[in-house]
């Protein structure tokens, strides 16, 4: 435990060192802020969800950007040598990476809740919603952190991570719109629950359920436990 | 203290590591010399967890570096090849990190570092960035971070790469200093760095060991024929080789000059243990030659590790 707070502590000082953090802060303040005034102003809606509709699809390539170095950047500049040399073991290191970029991404997420509050001061809010939405999205968007991590385990380069990262996200972002059109009916189902879209507007309507939960968690704990195997296969190869 | 029993290393078909037996007692510098691609970095993965044996063990401080790995990594400060640092962390952070992950907690922690600084010598960078850092600076702080939990064995993998020579002496005096009470390993390919720092050495070559011992065992083990090289002005030097070659314990003469030079040149070689300096100084009065040149060669740890490295024809790898 003491590793993993050591290793995200670092992880952190690094994101807020350099400007990585502030460059995805404002970005997606700026995108969100824009959502929700196209919503507010041009189509008179005072909700959040609307807002929050493409910001899934707005995670599948702004995540990968924030894990993308995670552990490509350690491998290509041989820090990755030092660090696992050291008596630390290797999920202690996945998992002070992955704590680190959701904390990033938790604190950009939580930073847009002055829209709600926006809200507030303008009507009345289902607070009960505002929450599970916000629920949904660090959910999801940690998931998303877990797959970029594991990217960022099979590449050398920060780029390709990025890549890869960014193709299995999207693909999973397309499972429940565009992929479930040329499945089988039977299939379909299997399809919709695989899409990280569906789940999301499951929590973001209000109702967290159980399935959705299982959902995330199994998506974080698959793409850590793979991108721990890729780090340790180091050893046989 | 680090215990290496048949081991072997294949990167697919390819041995990097191919059946090494070796031990280090406490207290020993130990110079791995090899030259590049001998498996010598990959030697020092095994040892300190990165890499894991295809088959044979290894074991450090008593404990196996697969089964204890933890255990064994608590032993060994590693400083691998060209020193990887994190480029955006100052000195002081980084060496505070290190000490985290080492445990080493509270005011000992504060001690640690200081000791470090100290005896790297980091006092007028500890506020700065490592990336903005000399070469020598890196190497020194790699090393700081190496040694800040006092460990039982400490493994560098060509410590002195990159540097220029004045900091080369200050980090050999260094691992010197280091060597009084911990085990180091070394990895090099500069033959001199191993006469000026290490008790043993061990020559690696395609994956295997090809000599273990004191640089001056494998000087004594190696040295041939007495061989002395003369270069004299003589008016005919086809005499000069017979004249030569009857000189008592010589064995053979070889004209190595032009026929034509003005300046003939001889590589005598002779009975090994004797020394024929004199007779041939000697024999140049009587004769008239005008000796410009006499030179006893000395085998060289050079050669030794020519020899090793080098006869061997290229096999299939």
């Amino acid at each position: 435990m003491r590793n993993i707070i050591a290793i995200c502590k670092r992880e952190v000082k690094s994101y807020f060192s350099s400007p990585i953090a502030y460059i995805v802060i404002v970005v997606f303040l700026l995108l969100v802020g824009g959502f929700f005034s196209t919503g507010l102003f041009l189509n008179g809606q005072a909700e959040m969800r609307s807002s929050m509709a493409l910001v899934p699809l707005v995670f599948t390539f702004f995540i990968p950007a924030i894990t993308m170095g995670l552990i490509s950047e350690e491998r290509k500049s041989g820090t990755l040598e030092m660090l696992v040399t050291m008596p630390i073991r290797d999920y202690e290191i996945i998992l002070g990476k992955f704590f680190a970029a959701s904390i990033l991404l938790t604190i950009t997420i939580l930073l847009t809740v002055i829209h709600p509050i926006t809200l507030m001061m303008l009507g009345d809010v289902d607070l009960g919603q505002i929450f599970s939405l916000y629920l949904g999205l660090i959910l999801m968007g940690i998931s998303f952190v877990a797959v970029g991590l594991f990217g960022s385990s099979l590449a050398r380069n920060q780029i390709v991570a990025f890549i890869i990262s960014f193709a299995i996200l999207f693909i999973i972002f397309l499972m429940d719109k565009y992929i479930i059109v040329f499945v089988p009916t039977f299939m379909a189902n299997l399809i919709e629950y695989l899409g990280a879209d569906y789940h999301f507007s499951n929590i973001a309507r209000g109702v967290i359920d159980l399935r959705d939960l299982v959902y995330y968690f199994s998506m974080i704990f698959l793409s850590l436990y793979l991108a721990n195997y890729m780090l340790e296969s180091r050893k046989w190869r | 203290m680090i215990e290496v029993e048949s081991l072997v290393k294949a990167y697919g078909t390819q041995k990097a590591v191919n059946n090494v037996t070796f031990s280090v007692p406490k207290g020993q510098i130990l110079g791995f010399l090899g030259p590049n691609g001998a498996g010598k970095t990959t030697t020092m993965r095994v040892l300190t967890g990165y890499l894991a044996p295809t088959s044979g063990s290894a074991s450090i401080a008593g404990y196996d570096v697969v089964t204890q790995s933890l255990e064994a990594r608590r032993k060994v400060g590693y400083l691998p090849e060209s020193a990887p640092l994190y480029p955006d962390m100052n000195v002081v952070d980084y060496l505070q990190f290190v000490a985290e992950i080492r445990q080493i907690n509270g005011s000992a922690r504060r001690d640690r570092i200081r000791e470090m600084v100290e005896v790297c010598g980091l006092e007028e960078v500890i506020q700065k960035d490592i990336g903005q850092l000399s070469k020598g600076y890196r190497q020194r702080v790699g090393l700081a971070q190496a040694m800040i939990h006092h460990p039982d064995v400490l493994i560098l993998d060509e410590p002195t790469s990159g540097l220029d020579p004045n900091q080369i002496v200050e980090i050999r005096s260094l691992i010197r200093e280091i060597g009084r009470e911990h085990t180091v390993i070394l990895s090099t390919h500069i033959l001199p760095e191993v006469q000026a720092t290490c008790d043993r050495v061990l020559i690696i070559n395609r994956g295997q060991l090809v000599a273990d011992g004191t640089p001056e065992e494998l000087q004594a083990a190696a040295q041939g024929a007495e061989r002395v090289r003369i270069e004299a002005k003589i008016s005919s030097p086809d005499d000069a080789v017979e004249a030569l070659r009857e000189l008592e314990a010589v064995e053979s003469v070889k004209w190595v000059s032009d026929a034509n030079a003005e300046v003939a040149a001889f590589e005598i070689e002779a009975e090994k243990g004797s020394d024929i300096r004199e007779s041939i100084f000697h024999l140049a009065v009587d004769k008239g030659w005008v000796l410009l040149e006499m030179h006893r060669d000395q085998v060289s740890l050079e050669s030794v590790f020519h020899n090793l490295t080098q006869s061997e024809p290229a096999l299939d790898d």
